[in-house]
């Protein structure tokens, strides 16, 4: 009997502690699974945030660093630019990113760091318990609002792919999603392309992905997927949002 | 031997730059120096000043509180450093832009017109050097040519016809006793 | 010894960095630091290092954070306010045992404070600074020629130790300049032994190493704290380091660091010209603090002076290493733009003749304090009351 697929050996054979349905684990596969392919598992260092994906230094088969919340791309950056031979990247979720983050994504973004950043949205804080995130919906409930995100008091979610794409430096952002076979597929080739951007020098590339918590939705993981694409994705579109072949130097060079 | 400075005028005399010149050329003629720049609001459009120390043993505070010597670029450094100059010790007064006659007797006061004198020699820039001049013959404490050698560590791209005249501004302001 | 080459104290600081192998530098300006990352914008370039001028103190210490973890002499360097934002980092540094220096130039505080020196981040900077039980090497120079000399002696701590260093300056010597000789020859970073436990490319096919500083297992958290303990015991017994001056017949003992000391001279000076027997121990480490020297010291004399701009932050070790044995007192100096060698031998004189002046005391406060909301007739709301 032919094996068609097996784990990849970037991903450890350990019990991941994410709940069931949540879209962590499809991303996190998905990393190892590109991280194999590149064969770069050797020298990548993955930033683990603060949040659900905390131990996900415990997952991938590579160094690792565990950092303060929002600080990912901070810490991406120094070790990029102390070890520029390593393959970085930073995995956060929307409230380490979108947050408290915000100022360190925007401006590694802005310098175009070559590092990649998996920006998992799932529109809520998950590991302390639902509350209310930049991602949140209108009218979508949380802990800290229990009546539905108001935007008079609470503010509009934020987009930001859209927002990271009105800077000049950042060479790729797409916005994908894990809520179908069809979906993941499209999801693994834009992570497979932001850590070949890294591999080539080409600069800072960005994957959003829209994932689901159906544990603080407080729905089963089908309601939850409907939720995704029938609530998240008319907020959050998917696609591509910036997609520059060269990199920042060669443009540079060549007088562009 | 011990000297303590302190130098101050309007921002852009070159009451700072003036005290680097002092310090280094203190370290030219192998002194222990300091040299200490003033902080604060009068960092902005007001009077800018700093602390030397030169020695031959350490520099211990290199704040100099109560200077051996005070000198006054502009008005409103007078009234402040007057009063803090230790007894018997020496105020050096731009005339040019000091109107106000120093009032204590337990000081040697000289009163050096240095914009004159910068100008008759080539540049009104070198005003603080013409003072820098007149410390040097008052109190020996450094030699006219330690501070046109370390004019030459410290203007590095300044050009020869400007050293000249800022050494004879130096010789100009020694004159004067 | 090299002909001395008259720098400012952060640009002595800066190339003593350089120097001593540091290749990653990320900072953000901040008075009275600004010619650190200034420097660093270029000479970082010359050798083949990295700069980053970072979006804030809290990114620039993250950057630390992940350089740090590479191996690489990495450092960060800010200011009072700029410190306090970069502690997130600090702990997490610390909590992960790693290796870097963090160069705090201190100015006047709380809040803005002042732009001029101030030495009142002490207990920041001896106690830790961040959340969690831990500590920094901490070393304070006192001149220009220690600010650039030290930078290689707090990377060699820190990594014998694997606990981040601190070298705590103040703006008044970041400010100054003095003549400037390197007791060291420049560090080859690669001729630096490989850290094992550095993140990067893998090329000798070493397991993966992993940075953190959680445990959340139960009892794990509480294993990592004990065991970096046995580190800070070790610091603590082998690693002080101070300067003792005239404290052989000295009937007062000045205890005092950084610019403090400097001023403290220049006042033992003047004391002993007047015929006071007074000596000083000036505290290089200030932790470890050299308490058991100090000790020693006081009970030898009559009374203990300490000399700080700060109200009386160091004064705590102090009275911890004299435990009540000598009077101590204080001569504090927060908030002002330097100490002032006259006040301070007046203090001293005050000090071994139980007078008060130019001596800070909280009882002669609290009198004054309350004799103030006396006068106010104990009214909260009255325009003006600070009560």
């Amino acid at each position: 009997m032919n094996a068609i697929t097996k784990r990849p050996e970037s991903l450890l054979d350990v019990t991941m502690h994410y709940c069931p349905g949540c879209g962590h684990s499809v991303a996190h596969r998905l990393i190892a699974e590109t991280m194999d392919e590149l064969k770069i598992r050797e020298r990548t260092v993955v930033v683990a945030p603060v949040g659900c994906a905390v131990f996900a230094d415990k997952y991938f088969n590579c160094d690792s660093i565990q950092g303060p919340h929002g600080r990912g791309p901070a810490i991406a950056t120094g070790i990029k630019r102390a070890k520029p031979d390593s393959i970085v990247f930073s995995y956060q979720g929307d409230g380490d990113l979108a947050s408290i983050g915000m100022a360190e994504i925007v401006h590694a973004a802005a310098r175009g760091e070559n590092i990649t950043v998996i920006f998992i949205n799932n529109a809520i804080y998950g590991m302390t318990g639902g509350q209310m995130a930049p991602t949140t919906l209108v009218g979508q409930t949380a802990t800290t609002a229990p009546k539905g995100r108001n935007p008079l008091l609470q503010g509009f979610p934020m987009n930001i792919s859209e927002m990271l794409s009105k800077l000049e430096s950042p060479r790729y952002i797409e916005r994908v999603s894990v809520d179908s076979a069809p979906n993941v597929i499209k999801a693994k080739k834009a992570i497979k392309k932001a850590f070949e951007n890294q591999v080539n020098k080409i600069g800072f590339s960005f994957v959003e992905v829209l994932s689901i918590c159906p544990t603080n939705w407080g729905v089963t993981p089908l309601k939850g997927l409907d939720f995704l694409r029938e609530k998240m994705m008319p907020q959050y579109p998917l696609g591509v949002f910036k997609d520059e072949k060269e990199s920042v130097a060669q443009k540079i060079q060549e007088g562009k | 031997m011990y000297q303590g400075v302190r130098i101050s005028g309007f921002g852009g005399q070159g009451v700072v730059s003036a005290g680097v010149l002092l310090a280094q050329a203190g370290l030219v003629d192998g002194k222990a120096v300091s040299w200490y720049p003033s902080y604060g609001p009068e960092m902005r459009g007001g009077t800018a000043n700093c602390s030397v120390v030169m020695t031959d043993t350490e520099v211990a505070t290199p704040v100099v509180a109560m200077p051996d010597t005070a000198i006054i670029m502009n008005e409103p450094s007078l009234p402040k450093f007057e009063p803090l100059v230790k007894k018997g010790g020496l105020l050096i007064i731009n005339t040019s832009l000091v109107k106000t006659k120093a009032t204590r007797t337990d000081i040697k006061v000289i009163y050096v017109p240095c914009n004159e004198i910068a100008e008759k020699v080539g540049s009104l820039k070198a005003a603080n050097l013409v003072a820098l001049g007149t410390f040097a013959g008052a109190t020996g404490a450094v030699s006219i040519d330690a501070i046109a050698n370390a004019m030459k560590k410290v203007f590095k791209r300044a050009k020869p016809e400007i050293l000249e005249l800022n050494r004879k501004a130096l010789e100009e302001g020694a004159k004067l006793k | 010894m090299a002909e001395k080459v008259l720098m400012k104290g952060n640009e002595a600081l800066a190339e003593g960095a350089i120097r001593a192998g540091c290749r990653f530098f990320a900072g953000y300006p901040i008075t009275p630091q600004n010619e650190v990352p200034e420097y660093m914008s270029w000479r970082q370039e010359e050798v083949g290092g990295a700069f980053v001028q970072a979006e804030s103190e809290v990114a620039a210490v993250n950057m630390l954070y992940g350089a740090a973890a590479t191996g690489v002499r990495s450092m960060t360097s800010s200011s009072s306010p700029g410190v306090s934002l970069k502690q997130e980092g600090i702990t997490y540094l610390a909590g992960s045992d790693l290796p870097c220096l963090i160069v705090n130039v201190m100015r006047g505080g709380p809040g803005l404070g002042s732009i001029a020196g101030g030495q009142a981040d002490y207990t920041q900077a001896t106690r830790g600074g961040g959340n969690g039980d831990y500590r920094t090497i901490v070393l304070a120079p006192f001149s220009v020629e220690e600010l650039g000399n030290f930078p290689k002696k707090a990377f060699e701590l820190s990594e014998k130790y694997r606990i981040p260093a601190m070298i705590l300056a103040d703006g008044i010597l970041g400010q100054m300049m003095e003549g400037m000789s390197y007791n060291f020859e420049p560090v080859d970073p690669a001729a630096l032994c490989v850290k094992p436990w550095a993140i990067g490319p893998n090329t000798t096919g070493r397991k993966r190493n992993q940075v953190y500083s959680y445990g959340l297992a139960e009892g794990e958290l509480e294993a990592m704290v004990l065991k970096r303990a046995e580190r800070y015991a070790l610091v603590e017994r082998d690693e002080v380091i101070y300067e003792e001056r005239n404290t052989e017949d000295a009937d007062v003992l000045i205890v005092a660091y950084g610019i403090s000391a400097r001023a403290s001279i220049a006042a033992m000076e003047i004391a002993r010209a007047k015929g006071i027997k007074v000596g000083m121990i000036r505290p290089i480490t200030l932790w470890p603090f050299p308490a058991k020297r100090i000790a020693e010291l006081a009970s030898k004399v009559k009374a203990v002076l300490c000399v700080e701009m700060s109200l009386g932050q160091m004064k705590v070790d102090v009275d911890l290493a004299v435990n009540g044995k000598t009077p101590t007192y204080l001569h504090a100096k927060s908030g002002a733009f330097f100490p002032v060698a006259e006040e301070i031998a007046v203090a001293i004189e005050s000090a071994l003749n139980g007078k008060k002046e130019q001596l800070f005391n909280l009882a002669d406060l609290a009198e004054k304090a309350t004799n103030e909301r006396a006068e106010a007739k104990n009214a909260p709301c009255k325009e003006g009351a600070l009560l």
